[in-house]
Order: structure tokens, then sequence, then C-alpha cells
């Protein structure tokens, strides 16, 4: 339940779609505008389609050439990712869970990462990594966010959209960026509500944060999952007289910090929540950019809200991830 | 196909022996030069020497087109010189300085130049292998001739990284020749002490894979054996694992211990060094003169002095590189 995207939409064929329909819609546009751009993954072609059928129709519609299944070998989806890029192609690879990316993080890191770099800008690496996370019920390897981990990786874009608006925009830049990027779909947010997203293609850059509600009394910066808790986070506050302002970054890597600053700029006050665990993730940064920046002007001290500092557990009765309540109650704590 | 076997007599044409000649010459003074720079203390750098490969390197180049691409590891002074990289530009990059392919952001273990068609160099043991799957898919779906070799040590045959790019390069029948440059050491641990199964060749018939065991030190037997595999290759006939076998006449590194290596065993491959052998192999069998040969020892000699004279006149890098190619817009840089 979050508010309308920012970005244009006036003008433009829409089609209502939930987030999973949306990165299928930004795969299709790619793959149809683009000859050069293929997928690889586990299970991606027909009949499978992909494990959340988000490839499903691809390879009967562009071809097996193009929409590939690869071998349940990480390392080399990776690989072969990073050689069809030297090779003047645009791959987008799937690596089904965020968990598997631990089996091929030397492509990632140590190659898609540092081409560019290492050859002084002669070899770049435009790829796109898919990934999702988010659900409980497989159990610990196949539920944690580990996007702190690659924010940590100079040469690594990391985008995680909360809407299918976003999801879509975000994705086609990505596919069509000179960048390596990793695109995280959260689990919960895959078959969510649906919304207008447009037809055909558009792009939202990365780096640009997008502010879901508007609001004068303490800034909640979040992303991705966390995005709709904070949002109810915040219709809660309302009905208390606190209005807070919610920050969606979209994405972490670039960071748009700029908005953020802007907001607590105003607000005086700050709360970073995220679905990554809370110690060392994606808040400690935040957080301390925010109190570097704007140390005399804060209220209060950054809040950070995160993931409970445990493997996720399975027991649907285990909470680790920041709640509505865990949003409001530090933000009282910062108000009071 | 003609990989039954059958003794061949063929030889590469005069002008592409004497080309090898050369290669095999320039290779082994750089080396030379380059260890001695390490070890006076003015080239900061890891260099891995490669004397005892240069013969493979040299064949290798001679049977490679320009347009084919090649992916080698961090002992890649020969398979870069080979390929008909700028030997200038690579002795800058070991001194890390400006005029290096990378300016001075790569180092010795980091050479890329695709427009000589060396699309990267790792130096971590056994990735370039599924990248080299990557750029034979590239070739593949462009529906080129191009041939993709990749070139990797006797120690990457024990990573999960080999095992998965033999069986995708195998699967999808890609454009792909795996040179083995197996100089029978893992950094410091000799072959029977980390490999049940010594006979690498033999390993590829269990990914379905062509291939074939020759004497690396044997420069035109090794020639042939690559000929072969690349007509195959481009004839679609899939991939190709060549076990080239040689001997490692230096340390693992410029300064590294090698007094553990047993007397006789280096000193049986002394005798068979290809930067020794090769000149007086070609005079007797009468394809090149000695005075002929003489000459290019010459031009060796020259563009060797003239790539380390350039290379030490070569400006650093400035401060401004720091940031430059971390993405394709220094924009994106999340922090400074």
């Amino acid at each position: 339940m979050t508010t309308a995207s920012a970005g244009p939409i006036a003008g433009l064929q829409t089609a209502e779609l939930n987030f999973a329909g949306a990165v299928h819609s930004a795969l299709d546009a790619a793959l149809a505008a683009d000859p050069k751009v293929i997928l690889l993954g586990e299970d991606i072609a027909d009949p499978a389609g992909g494990v959340f059928k988000t490839t499903k129709g691809f390879s009967t519609k562009y071809g097996a050439h193009r929409v590939r299944s690869t071998p349940i070998a990480e390392q080399s989806i990776l690989g072969a990712a990073v050689g069809a890029a030297l090779g003047g192609y645009r791959p987008v690879a799937e690596i089904m869970f965020f968990d598997f990316i631990t089996v091929c993080l030397d492509q990632l890191v140590n190659h898609a990462a540092k081409f560019r770099y290492m050859s002084g800008g002669r070899t770049p690496v435009p790829l796109v990594v898919r990934t999702a996370v988010g659900s409980k019920r497989f159990g610990a390897q196949h539920a944690q966010q580990l996007e702190a981990w690659l924010m940590h990786t100079p040469g690594l874009c990391v985008v995680m959209p909360s809407t299918p608006f976003d999801a879509k925009g975000l994705l086609s830049s990505a596919i069509f960026g000179e960048d390596p990027v990793v695109f995280i779909e959260h689990i919960n947010l895959l078959y969510g509500a649906k919304e207008p997203v447009p037809v055909d293609d558009y792009r939202i850059p990365l780096g640009t944060a997008a502010v879901r509600l508007p609001g004068d009394d303490v800034t909640i910066v979040t992303y991705g999952a966390q995005v709709p808790v904070a949002v109810r986070a915040a219709e809660q506050l309302a009905d208390e007289g606190i209005e807070a302002e919610v920050i969606d970054l979209r994405s972490l890597v670039p960071l748009d910090m700029d908005t953020v600053l802007t907001s607590v700029g105003k607000t005086k006050r700050a709360v970073v929540t995220h679905g990554a665990t809370m110690f060392c993730g994606p808040g400690a940064e935040i957080a301390s950019q925010i109190t570097e920046r704007l140390f005399g002007m804060l209220a209060a001290p950054v809040a950070r809200l995160g993931a409970r500092y445990a493997p996720i557990p399975f027991s649907a009765d285990l909470e680790v991830y920041p709640t509505v309540d865990d949003i409001v109650g530090a933000v009282r704590g910062l108000c009071g | 196909m003609a990989f039954d076997g059958t003794p061949s007599d063929r030889l590469p044409a005069a002008a592409e022996l004497e080309r090898m000649y050369e290669v095999i010459q320039t290779v082994m003074l750089c080396d030379e030069r380059a260890k001695a720079e390490v070890r006076a203390g003015r080239m900061q750098a890891a260099f891995y020497p490669v004397r005892g490969l240069e013969g493979v390197c040299a064949a290798l180049g001679a049977e490679l087109g320009h347009s084919d691409h090649l992916v080698s590891t961090y002992r890649n002074l020969g398979d870069a010189v080979a390929k008909g990289v700028s030997l200038r530009s690579i002795i800058a990059e070991l001194y890390g300085r400006m005029d290096g392919l990378a300016k001075g952001k790569g180092g010795p273990m980091h050479l890329h130049d695709p427009e000589a068609g060396l699309m990267a160099t790792t130096g971590i043991v056994g990735s370039g292998l599924p990248i080299a799957v990557g750029l034979g898919l590239a070739a593949q779906l462009d529906g080129a001739d191009r041939v993709v070799a990749v070139t990797f040590g006797d120690g990457a045959t024990s990573i999960g990284a080999y095992h998965e790019a033999m069986n995708l390069a195998s699967l999808w029948r890609l454009p792909v020749l795996f040179v083995c440059q197996n100089n029978m050491w893992a950094e410091h641990t000799p072959i029977a002490e980390y490999a049940p199964n010594p006979e690498l060749a033999g390993r590829a018939g269990g990914y379905a894979m062509a291939a074939r065991l020759v004497d690396g030190f044997d420069t035109i037997g090794t020639w042939r054996a690559i000929s072969d595999a690349v007509a195959d290759i481009r004839a679609g006939r899939g991939p190709v694992f060549l076990e080239c076998r040689t001997y490692r006449l230096t340390g693992h590194s410029s300064t590294a211990d090698y007094t553990y290596v047993p007397e006789e065993e280096l000193e049986a491959a002394a005798r068979r060094d290809p930067a020794v052998c090769f000149g007086p192999w070609l005079a007797a069998e009468g394809l090149v003169s000695l005075s002929r040969l003489a000459e290019i020892d010459d031009v060796a000699a020259a563009a060797v002095d003239d790539a380390f004279t350039f290379a030490q006149a070569s400006p650093p890098p400035t401060d401004a590189e720091v940031y430059r190619d971390v993405f394709s817009d220094e924009q994106l840089v999340p922090c400074r």
C-alpha cells in the first residue's frame, strides 16, 4: 500500500501490473528493443519460465539462444555474463535467491565490479544480476539481504525497488546502462498490489530517491520491502499528529543523499530502516553521513532499524525484520 | 576430426615462424628484465614470470587472428605479447604509469586490451574460464567464426570455476579453446601432491570435450595441435581442451624461493627451454638462417629496450584517476 511512484505517467499507455509483472514487462521490452540483450539463469526458459515466472514465455518468443536456462552453476552463469558483456552483449543473469550470490561472488566482485577500473576504462562490463530475497519459508539460506556487502564493493550498482512502476523503470535503466547492476527483487513485493505501469519502455535513472509521503516532523529513510512498512508507520504516526516524510532510496549505489539531507535538514530527525541486518547494514552508512553533514541541526541522534542480528529464522513466530510498531516506536523516541 | 592422432609435418608459413621466434625472444628478454627490475626495487610489482611458457604462448599467438579473443591469467606476459599488445603499453603498466594499458590502475596481473583481442586477464586462479565461456557465447550468438582461447595453469584445474566452465562450454558447444599451460606446479605444490589424476587432458572426456596432451616445449608440435584445434572449433565442432606440458623455469613469482624444485627436473627442463632451443632448431631444419635469427634477436632486444625506456619515462597517474573508471560516470561514486 504505497503512494503513487514519482515519475511521469501522463501520456503513456499503462497496464495494471504487480512487481513481478513489471519486471516481466521490462525484460520483454528490453529483449524486443535490442538483440544484444540476453538472459541467463537456472530454469528461466520455458516451460518453467523462471521459478518466479518473471521470464515466462521469453524463450518461446525470443528464442532459446537468447533466453538460456543454465546448469545449476552460478559461477559460470556470472562468468558467462561477464564474458558476454565483454563480447558486446547486455546480459541479464538471474541468481535465483540472493543467498546464492555467495557462490559467484568472485565473478561479481573480482571481475564484473573491477574490470572497467583495472583496464583503465577499456573493458566495461554492462550487465544486470537479478536476484530475489525475502521469504522466510525457505529458511536461513534463502532469505538474507546481503546488499551491504555489495555496496561495499566499488564498481557495483545496487538497486532495490519497492513498486511495480519503479521496478520496470529502474530495471530498464540497469539493462541499458553501462555498469554492472545488482537488481534485488523482494519476494513479498513480487506478487503484491498492482499499479499502472507504462506498457512501453521508460527509464528511471539510478540514484534518484523518491519521496513516498511528505512530512515535516521526521524523515524515515528506507528502500525495498520496508517502504510499505514505513508508509504504514507514517500513516499511524499521522493519527498521533506526527508528520513523517518517507524516502524510498530505490538504489543504494548510486546513493541519493541529497534528497535525504534536504529532508532531514527540514525535519531535523531521521530513522533509517531496512531488511538487511542492522549491524554494519546500509543504515550505518546513511546515518553516519546524515550525522556528519547535519550534526548541528539534528534534534536527536539518527535512529537505525534493521533485521535483528541472526540468520533469518524459519518459524513465522520469530520476527526479525523491523515492523510498523518498531518504526513508530523509533519515531516516538526521536520526537518525544 | 583432426584429433585422430595422425602425425603431421605441417609448418607455419616462414613469416609466421620468424614471428614466433621473435615473440619467444621478446617475452624471454622482457621477463628477465622485469624480474631484475622488481629485485632491484625499481618496479614495485608482483610480477609472475613466464619462463618456460614462451613456446606455448608464441604458438597460440601465431594461430589466433587479430579478431579472435584471448583470456589469460596473472602469468600473462607471453600471452599479451603473442596476441599483439603494444610492448610499451604492457611495460608501462608493469611500472604503474599513465601510459600503461590501464593508466597504471591494473598492474601486471591485469592487462586488458580489447583492440588486440586480449579481453581479460585475471589474478584469480581459474576465473578466466567462465569468462571465456561468455565470450564464446557472444561469438556464437554473433554467428562469427571467432575463436576464444583461454589460458590457465595446471593449478587452475582444481578449482570449481574450471569445472563449471568446461561443462557449460561443452553443453553449448561454444567456440572456446582451453589451453592449459601446465608448468607442473600450483604455486609451490607439485602436481603429484594436489591431483590424484595428473593426466589433465584425460579429464576433458568427462565433459564430452575433445582434448589432447602436447609437449609444450615442442613449439612446432604445440602449434600443430593448436592449429588443428582452432580449425575444429571454427568448423563448429565445439570446444577443445589442450594440455601443453612444460615446466616452470623460475620461481612462482619474481622473488619467490625456488630451491625446493628438484635439481634434476629443472636441469632437464632447462635443456629443452624453447627460448634456447627453438632458434637452433629453426636453423638446423633450414627454416630460418642463423643470420636472420641474429637480426631478429637484435630487433627483439631493441624493442624491449625501447619499451622499458618508454615506460620509465612515462608519468605516474594523477590523483584524478582514483575515482575515474570506477563507474561509467564519476558522479555515480557514492562517497569521496
